[in-house]
């Protein structure tokens, strides 16, 4: 399983580096997303320090839906997947592999779009560990989501407009949890922001094991 | 001689429509079998059957010894499958697409190189990235994978289909290489004069079943005539 | 006996539930605190208790059925839409009058409650699901697709639950704006309160059997189409 899932991971980031999509599509249009969030908000300084956790976790589950539609397409046309499917990889290597990608390209935004909020909103953090902490485990849940809600989908022709629908409620508590810990990180003390750390933690695992366990099934025809 | 593929009135149903409506065939390893028929006959389905893709609704199938549907996943491994789209990915090379496939397939993929050779993938085309390449280098990089596969089963899908002169007799060496190699090899066509002089046999199909079964044009080596 | 059993469920669910509103509405007495704004405790929490605990536990425990090898049958299936679907319906149900409940209390008509947004987040997940259900594609394939997503909704209900439970006891200083809505129960009410209870819960298995009598009606309705499709395709073969 592990080495199918190296492969894969291979395979998706060379082909993303190809490609180079999340880095002139994805990092855009979280860039934008902020901005205009500034926009609706108004100017004023403090209340987008305020808010800017809540925006920023907006802003990064926003853009990992497109970066999950992307992990997707690098799946390729039909004729790809069925070829994929005779290769006869191991669909818990494959999962793990996608996850594994995708995972390292929402960390690279996670930096991206950190920087962003420092620089836009003039956040300043206090607990480096917390917020790190939770950004990792954060990107691995939603990665996973990501790529079992893809492989869902997919297929399905109404994807575009069909996983966002599907995925967004799912990450409701990443999007609470991973606000809280950015404001207990923004805080002088970690606060209660280990009990939020400990949500991201549960979730990242349970689907995680679900991904492995299910995406063969899911797969098959 | 070895059965490959033994299809008892099998049935595939994809949505709420039979493709496959009651198929019998019968290939032996090392022949070649080739499937004329017109659009929406149902060759492409067979083929998707063969490779354990499409589901097996109603009869029996037995294929390189796998029954069907129970053992699709193992069948998979065993078989090559190369359609109009290649199936490989676009933004990879030739090289890297089948070196990704043939570790995949648990294949050493030191053997890559050598068969990009034997289709004709070199030098400045063997570093372009697949999706800058015409449709009939991509195809030659499908048998390059096959080749390199080498797989029981051949499935081929119109493999001679807007291919140039040269690429043409090249499937034709392929194909005779790999059932002398005792693969056996199932590849659908339009174009009878050119997919007949391989062939073993000549399975005709029409309304998702086969209507028609003859001799090919295939020189016969040990000129024992086979039983249709 | 199954037809008797079918013919009664329909009015004695009916019936159950007019005998709890004629109870509810004349008969208990208002709450000391609430006065007669009480008596939708015996229609929220009901409906509530059938939206999230018997609708998407029965989809959940259907799904799991169905993704299980050895229980595999396409009447998990069926029984796990019209769950959701009759589900979505109390869901939507439980929000409206949970809101009814609040307005005069509150003055607003929704608050972040933690229970009115675990419900209203309840109501999202079962749309999704809907909307899976309705792209096109074998049955089989929609079925396990479908299962699979309601796993996933299962799975993350409990997460969402706490965490916005603790998203909301952030705000728990604001009590003006988040009372204890539960008031004292005793005697006749509780009695009344049960029967709420098992009153929605029947109405909830009466109208899930008869979406999925409708469901398999419809299937069969398609396979006969398939056995037809099967003997015209053939004869495209007969020139």
């Amino acid at each position: 399983m592990w080495r199918d899932a190296m492969l894969v991971a291979e395979r998706d980031l060379r082909i993303e580096m190809r490609s180079k999509v999340a880095l002139w599509q994805v990092v855009p249009f979280a860039i934008l997303v902020l901005l205009l969030f500034a926009f609706a908000l108004g100017p004023g300084p403090a209340l987008l320090k305020e808010s800017a956790p809540g925006l920023f976790w907006l802003a990064l589950l926003f853009s990992s839906v497109l970066a999950a539609q992307r992990s997707l397409a690098i799946e390729g046309s039909d004729a790809t997947r069925e070829s994929t499917r005779l290769m006869g990889l191991d669909p818990a290597g494959i999962f793990l592999g996608k996850t594994l990608a995708l995972t390292g390209e929402l960390i690279a935004l996670e930096i991206v779009l950190m920087a962003g909020v420092i620089l836009l909103f003039h956040v300043v953090v206090g607990t480096w560990w917390l917020l790190v902490a939770s950004l990792l485990v954060a990107a691995l849940g939603l990665s996973a989501v990501s790529v079992l809600y893809g492989s869902l989908a997919g297929g399905a022709r109404m994807r575009a407009t069909l996983l966002p629908v599907l995925v967004l409620p799912i990450l409701a508590p990443v999007l609470i949890a991973g606000a809280r810990c950015f404001a207990s990180a923004m805080a002088n003390g970690p606060g209660l922001g280990g009990r939020w750390l400990s949500v991201l933690c549960v979730f990242a695992a349970v689907y995680l094991v679900l991904g492995i366990v299910l995406y063969g099934p899911m797969e098959e025809s | 001689m070895a059965s490959a593929i033994q299809l008892r009135s099998a049935v595939s149903v994809a949505g709420r429509f039979p493709v496959l409506a009651g198929v019998d065939l019968d290939l032996d390893a090392g022949r070649v079998c080739v499937v004329l028929g017109s659009n929406g006959a149902g060759k492409t389905s067979l083929l998707k059957l063969l490779a354990g893709l499409a589901p097996l609704s109603e009869g029996s199938a037995s294929i390189l010894g796998y029954a069907l549907p129970s053992d699709a996943r193992p069948l998979r491994r065993q078989v090559g499958l190369l359609g109009h789209d290649v199936g490989l990915y676009d933004e990879l090379q030739p090289e890297e697409n089948l070196r990704f496939a043939l570790r995949a397939a648990r294949v050493d993929p030191a053997r890559a190189p050598g068969a990009l050779e034997r289709t004709g993938i070199t030098g400045r085309l063997a570093s372009t990235p697949l999706g800058s390449l015409s449709a009939g280098q991509r195809r030659r990089v499908g048998l390059a994978l096959l080749v390199a596969r080498r797989p029981r089963l051949w499935l081929l899908d119109e493999p001679h289909a807007s291919l140039d002169a040269e690429t043409r007799s090249l499937v034709g060496e392929l194909v005779e290489e790999a059932a002398a190699g005792g693969a056996a090899v199932v590849a659908t066509s339009h174009e009878p004069e050119l997919a007949v002089p391989m062939a073993d046999h000549v399975a005709t199909m029409a309304g998702g079943v086969v209507v028609d079964l003859v001799t090919g044009g295939r020189p016969r080596i040990d000129g024992v005539p086979d039983v249709a | 006996m199954r037809h008797t059993l079918d013919k009664l469920l329909g009015p004695v669910s009916v019936a159950l539930v007019a005998i709890t509103v004629w109870l509810g509405l004349f008969v208990t007495p208002p709450d000391a605190q609430q006065g007669d704004l009480v008596r939708l405790v015996y229609i929220h929490p009901a409906l509530a208790w059938v939206a999230l605990y018997v609708a998407f536990g029965m989809a959940a425990v259907c799904s799991l059925l169905y993704l299980w090898p050895r229980t595999r049958s396409m009447v998990f299936d069926r029984l796990a839409a019209s769950a959701v679907e009759v589900g979505v319906v109390f869901t939507v149900l439980t929000l409206i009058t949970g809101s009814i409940w609040g307005r005069p209390t509150w003055g607003v008509w929704w608050t972040w409650d933690a229970r009115l947004t675990s419900t209203a987040l309840l109501g999202v997940l079962f749309i999704g699901y809907l909307a899976l259900r309705r792209v096109p594609a074998e049955p089989h394939i929609r079925a396990r697709r479908c299962a699979v997503a309601a796993l996933f909704a299962a799975v993350d209900v409990p997460i969402v639950h706490f965490s916005v439970v603790w998203w909301q006891t952030l705000h728990q200083g604001a009590t003006v704006l988040n009372p204890n809505l539960t008031p004292t129960i005793h005697g006749l009410m509780a009695w009344t309160l049960l029967l709420s209870f098992v009153a929605f819960t029947l109405v909830f298995v009466w109208m899930v059997i008869a979406r999925y009598r409708l469901e398999t009606l419809r299937e069969e309705g398609e396979d006969v189409e398939l056995a037809e499709a099967l003997v015209a395709r053939r004869s495209e073969g007969v020139s």
